[in-house]
C-alpha cells in the first residue's frame, strides 16, 4: 500500500518530453504525486537537439544538460538511471526494469521517444557502425574521428547532414549516401536542396545521391572498412553513421497491449487507450501524426500536466512544425507543405549567384508552405501566416518581400543574425550582444522567444530586434524552437486568447475584471500587469457607460494621467488643438514652468509642448494653472492630430487642413483605444503633416480628401494604406471615426492599427467601412455614444477627484527617544 | 528598535494599490494593499534601475515595476527570477483599521 496518501506517478523515459511534462506538472501541482523516473541512459535529462553542436565541437556534453541531478532531488523525484523498463503490468499497475527494480503506479507516463531505423543489409552490427540518437552515439563518433580518417553517413536528411558536418569539422573525409534524388527531400524542394548541396560541397563534404547501400563491409580487424553501393562502387569508411530516419519506440506499450499504430495512440488529452496511462513526445501518435521534432512536445507536456494535475482542461490539437538545419553558415528554413500539389500555386524568387532562394506555396488563397534558403529573416512571418491560415489575396503582391519582426533601427542595419559576430549588439534598448543571447540559449536551455526575453532582456523593450532574436533562437536551438501553439494565450495567467476574452465579454455581458477571470477560469487570483489592463480596456470598449473603469488595472501613466519618467517624475503635455496655440496659453505655460521649477520644456513631434520633470504631487496644481485639457500623451488613446498650415495661409494648400485637424481632434479626443492613436491632416499632396505614417492620415486634394489608414512611424516605419477618397469634411469625420471604432472593437490590447489591419486584412476593413454604409454609420454612432460625457481627466482631478494618489503621506517623525 | 507609526486608514489605500510615505532625506516607502487586504511596505526603489515601485501594478503578492516591468515579491522585496536583486522591506501591520509602519529610529549619535 501507499505509505502516504499521495498518488504515484511513474515516468518511463528520462528525455525532454517526459521531463518537460513533469516540470509543467510540478509548476501547477507540486505535491500531488510521488514521482519515479526511469531512464535507459546513464545521464540526466539533456537537450537532444544540441547533440549536433556537441559533435561539431561547438558545445560540450555538460553544457547541454537540462535537468541536473540536483533538480530531481530537490523535487523529490526518485530517479533510476541506466534502468530499462521491460514490462508494464496494467492489471497490478506496476512496471518492471531489466534489473528487477519495480515501481507501482496510479498514473503512468510513457515518454520512450523513438528509435533509429536500421537498414536490412549485411554488416549493420559491425564495430564502427553507429546510429545517431544519443550521447553514447555522439561520443562514439567523436572517439572514432580522432582515430580514423574516412566516414560514411547513410542518409541525407536533417540528422545525417548535421552528423556529416560535425565529422567533417572533426577532420574526417565524409561521404553522404542518400537514397533520394536530392538532400532533405522531406524538408526542401529540389532547387533549395541543390543550393544546400553546393554549400556543403564547398565545406568539403561529398555526396552520392540516388544511391542505395548494399553492404557494409568488414576489414581485417573485424571493424567496418567500407560501404558498397548498388552498382558496385565501394567507399572506404572506418566509421559508418546510419541516419535514415526514426520510428516511435512502442515496444513496451505494444507488449502491454496498448493500442499502437506508428506510435502509441493518444487522445487530445494525451491519454492512451488505458486511461491511467499517458504518452508524450516522439513515442506518441496524435491524430495520426508521430512528431519527430522537439517543438510539439512543449504543448503536449502542458496539456498532459494539466490532466495529470486533475484540472481536466486543455486539449492538444496538433502542431505545425518548421525545420532549420543546424550547420554553421547555412541559412535554411522550411515549413508546411512546400511540395505543392493539385490546385496549389507557387511564388518563387531565385538568385543562385547571390545564394538566395525563396518559394512560397499558396492554395485556396492561403499560404500552405514555404522554403527559404540564404535569407530566412522572414521565416517567422511566413510561419505565422501558415499557422493563422489568413487569406493572402490582399497582400499577395507583397508576400515575397516578407515582413520580418525587425524594426528599422537599433541593430546597426543588420537583418541577418547569422552574419553577425558574437560581440555585435542585437538589442539596442538593453545592450544585449549576440554572444550573450547564444550563451543564454545554450546554457539555460531556452526554447522560446519569451524565455529569451526573460533571461536576457533582448527584444523585451521596443521589440525592434525580435526578428534577429528569433533567428538566433532558430539557429541555436534548431527549427525545434518554434513550438507553435496554433493560438497564443493572452499571458501566463490563462490559456485563452485575446479574441476569446473579447468574445466572452461580449457574449456573456461580463462587466467586471473578476467576473471575466472567473468565467474564463484564470489561473492567478488577480491576473498580472499584462492581462489586467487588457481586460479593463475590453470591458470599457465593449460596454461603455456600463463597465466601470478600474484604475488599479491601468498602467501608471493612465492612472496618474501623466507620463512617468526614469527618475519617477512626470511629464505633462497639454492639448493644443491641431497644433495651434495662443499667446494666453503660452503665457500660462511659461508661468507654470517658473512656478513649479519645471526643468525641461520641449516641443514634441506631435506639435505640442512637453513639460518634463514635474513632481507627482504637483500634477493637480500644474493642471489647474495650465487650464488646458489633457493631451492624453500618456495613454493608449487619441494622442495628437498633426496638421500643416493648409489653405488658410499656404500658397500651395488646397484644403483647410488645420481646421479639419482641429475638428477631428475635438471629435475624437478622450477616445481610448487598444494602443495609442495618431492622426494627421495635410492640406495638399505635398503632405507636410506626414499623413503617410499615421493611424489615420488625411490628405487634402482639390476635389476633397484622401484617407489613409494603418501607418506607423515608430519602431518600424509602415506606410499607411489608401482607404477611400471623400468629398466633405463630414465624411472625413464619419469614415475616420468608423475605422477607429472598428479598431477599438476588434483590436487586441497593445495592437497598433497597422498590426490590426495586417491581421484582418485591408479588404475586410474596406468591406466594413466602405461597402456597408449602414454599418459604417452604426460604428460612427457607437463611437459618439462611447465618447459622450467622457470627462477631461485633468479637469476632473483639478476639481478634486482621485486626490489620494497625488498626496504622499508624511508621517510625523517619531520623536527621538520615545522608542517602544 | 522600531517605532510603530500610524500611517493612514487601511481604506486610504485602494485594494491592489499603494500609497507613498515620504521621509526627510531618505528614500520613500511604498505601502501596498493586496486583494486580501494584506499590507506590505517596501523601499520605493526597484533594484533594477530605481523605479518607484509604488507606481506599479499589484497582482497577487507581487508588484510590477512601472519602468521595465520587473516583478518584485511584496513579502521579501526580492525580484522574481530570472531577475535578481531586492528592495528593502519594512515591518507593517493593521490595527483597528489603521496601517502602522515600523521605521528604524535614526541614529542620533
Amino acid at each position: 500500500m501507499n505509505k502516504n496518501s499521495k498518488m504515484r506517478l511513474v515516468c518511463i523515459g528520462n528525455g525532454m518530453a517526459g521531463m518537460r511534462a513533469l516540470e509543467e506538472l510540478l509548476k501547477i501541482a507540486p505535491d500531488l504525486y510521488d514521482i519515479t523516473v526511469f531512464g535507459a541512459e546513464p545521464h540526466p535529462n539533456y537537450n537532444r537537439i544540441l547533440l549536433s553542436p556537441v559533435l561539431a565541437g561547438e558545445q560540450t556534453l555538460k553544457e547541454i544538460v537540462l535537468n541536473d541531478l540536483d533538480w530531481y532531488q530537490s523535487n523529490n523525484i526518485t530517479l533510476h538511471l541506466g534502468k530499462k523498463i521491460t514490462e508494464i503490468d496494467r492489471v497490478k499497475r506496476v512496471v518492471r526494469a531489466e534489473d528487477g527494480t519495480v515501481a507501482e503506479y496510479d498514473r503512468l507516463l510513457l515518454a520512450t521517444g523513438s528509435n533509429p531505423i536500421l537498414l536490412p543489409i549485411p554488416g549493420m552490427k559491425l564495430p564502427g557502425v553507429l546510429t545517431y540518437r544519443d550521447i553514447a552515439d555522439t561520443e562514439g563518433m567523436i572517439a572514432a574521428s580522432s582515430q580514423y580518417k574516412n566516414a560514411v553517413v547513410i542518409g541525407g536528411g536533417l540528422l545525417g547532414l548535421e552528423a556529416a558536418n560535425g565529422l567533417k569539422l572533426r577532420g574526417m573525409n565524409v561521404t553522404v549516401i542518400h537514397l533520394a534524388d536530392w538532400l532533405m527531400e522531406r524538408q526542401l524542394d529540389r532547387t533549395a536542396s541543390q543550393l544546400l548541396q553546393a554549400s556543403l560541397e564547398k565545406k568539403g563534404l561529398q555526396f552520392r545521391l540516388s544511391a542505395q547501400t548494399e553492404e557494409i563491409v568488414a576489414g581485417e580487424s573485424g571493424r567496418v572498412a567500407a560501404v558498397r553501393l548498388k552498382g558496385g562502387e565501394t567507399i572506404p569508411a572506418e566509421l559508418v553513421v546510419v541516419a535514415v530516419g526514426i520510428r516511435p519506440n512502442t515496444e513496451l506499450a505494444e507488449k502491454a497491449g496498448l493500442h499502437c499504430s506508428r506510435g502509441v495512440v493518444v487522445s487530445d488529452t494525451m491519454q492512451t487507450y488505458d486511461p491511467r496511462i499517458y504518452a508524450v513526445g516522439e513515442c506518441a501518435n496524435h491524430r495520426g501524426i508521430a512528431y519527430g521534432l522537439v517543438a510539439p512536445l512543449f504543448d503536449m507536456a502542458k496539456v498532459c500536466a494539466n490532466h495529470l494535475a486533475l484540472y481536466g482542461i486543455g486539449r492538444y490539437t496538433g502542431s505545425l512544425t518548421s525545420t532549420k538545419l543546424k550547420v554553421t553558415g547555412i541559412d535554411l528554413f522550411s515549413a508546411g507543405n512546400f511540395q505543392g500539389g493539385d490546385g496549389s500555386e507557387d511564388i518563387t524568387l531565385s538568385d543562385p549567384i547571390g545564394g538566395v532562394y525563396k518559394r512560397l506555396v499558396i492554395k485556396d488563397d492561403k499560404l500552405i508552405g514555404s522554403v527559404l534558403y540564404g535569407d530566412t529573416v522572414d521565416g517567422a512571418y511566413y510561419f505565422k501566416l501558415l499557422r493563422e491560415g489568413r487569406k493572402v489575396s490582399d497582400i499577395r503582391d507583397k508576400l515575397m518581400f516578407g515582413e520580418s519582426n525587425l524594426g528599422d533601427a537599433g541593430h546597426q542595419g543588420q537583418n541577418k543574425a547569422a552574419a553577425m559576430s558574437d560581440d555585435m549588439e542585437v538589442c539596442g534598448c538593453n545592450g544585449v550582444c549576440k554572444g550573450t543571447i547564444v550563451k543564454a540559449i545554450k546554457e539555460k536551455g531556452l526554447f522560446t522567444l519569451d524565455d529569451v526575453r526573460k533571461h536576457t532582456k533582448a527584444s523585451s523593450s521596443c521589440g525592434s530586434c525580435t526578428g534577429l532574436v528569433e533567428q538566433i533562437l532558430m539557429f541555436t536551438a534548431g527549427g525545434d524552437y518554434s513550438a507553435s501553439p496554433k493560438v497564443k494565450p493572452m499571458c501566463g495567467c490563462t490559456d485563452h486568447t485575446h479574441a476569446e476574452a473579447r468574445q466572452a465579454i461580449r457574449d456573456h455581458e461580463l462587466l467586471t475584471i473578476p467576473s471575466v477571470m472567473q468565467f474564463l477560469e484564470w489561473r492567478t487570483p488577480n491576473g498580472c500587469a499584462s492581462c489586467r489592463p487588457a481586460i479593463n480596456y475590453y470591458l470599457l470598449s465593449t460596454w461603455p457607460h456600463r463597465a466601470k473603469d478600474d484604475p488599479q488595472s491601468r498602467y501608471i501613466n493612465e492612472r496618474a494621467h501623466a507620463n512617468i519618467q526614469k527618475d519617477s517624475s512626470y511629464s505633462v503635455i497639454p492639448r493644443m488643438w491641431g497644433g495651434v496655440t495662443t499667446a494666453d496659453e503660452l503665457r500660462r505655460i511659461a508661468n507654470v514652468v517658473d512656478k513649479y521649477k519645471i526643468p525641461t520644456v520641449k516641443v514634441t513631434g506631435g506639435q505640442r509642448i512637453d513639460l518634463l520633470g514635474v513632481k507627482k504631487e504637483d500634477l493637480p496644481a500644474v493642471w489647474k494653472d495650465l487650464d488646458m485639457p489633457s493631451g492624453h500623451a500618456y495613454a493608449k488613446a487619441l494622442r495628437t492630430v498633426k496638421t500643416c498650415v493648409g489653405a488658410e495661409w499656404c500658397r500651395f494648400g488646397v484644403q483647410d487642413s488645420t481646421k479639419m485637424g482641429q475638428d477631428l481632434e475635438r471629435g475624437l479626443w478622450r477616445m481610448y483605444a487598444p494602443h495609442k492613436v495618431k492622426l494627421a491632416v495635410s492640406g495638399c499632396p505635398r503632405n507636410c503633416a506626414e499623413s503617410g505614417i499615421k493611424d489615420v492620415g488625411v490628405i487634402g486634394v482639390d476635389s476633397g480628401w484622401e484617407l489613409y489608414v494603418a501607418g506607423n512611424g515608430g519602431i518600424k516605419t509602415e506606410v499607411a494604406q489608401f482607404l477611400v477618397k471623400v468629398k466633405t469634411a463630414e465624411e472625413v469625420m464619419e469614415y475616420s471615426s468608423a475605422f477607429l471604432q472598428l479598431y477599438r472593437e476588434e483590436g487586441w490590447y497593445l495592437e497598433r492599427t497597422v498590426h490590426y489591419v495586417n491581421r484582418v486584412g485591408l479588404d475586410y476593413v474596406k468591406q466594413r467601412i466602405l461597402e456597408d454604409a449602414a454599418g459604417r454609420k452604426a460604428l460612427y454612432e457607437r463611437l459618439q455614444f462611447a465618447l459622450k460625457d467622457e470627462p477631461d481627466p485633468w479637469a476632473e482631478r483639478v476639481a478634486g477627484a482621485d486626490r489620494a494618489q497625488f498626496e504622499p503621506i508624511k508621517p510625523v517623525a517619531a520623536t527621538a527617544g520615545v522608542t517602544a | 528598535m522600531n517605532d510603530w507609526i500610524k500611517i493612514c486608514a487601511l481604506n486610504d489605500i485602494p485594494q491592489l494599490g499603494s500609497r507613498v510615505v515620504q521621509r526627510e532625506g531618505q528614500t520613500d516607502i511604498a505601502i501596498f494593499r493586496t486583494a486580501e487586504d494584506t499590507v506590505f511596505a517596501l523601499e520605493d526603489r526597484c533594484p533594477h534601475k530605481g523605479g518607484a515601485l509604488s507606481q506599479g501594478i499589484v497582482c497577487g503578492n507581487k508588484v510590477a515595476c512601472p519602468l521595465h516591468n520587473w516583478n518584485i515579491a511584496l513579502e521579501t522585496g526580492r525580484a522574481i527570477a530570472p531577475d535578481e536583486g531586492s528592495s528593502k522591506t519594512f515591518p507593517v501591520k493593521i490595527e483597528g483599521g489603521f496601517v502602522l509602519l515600523a521605521l528604524p529610529v535614526p541614529a542620533h549619535a
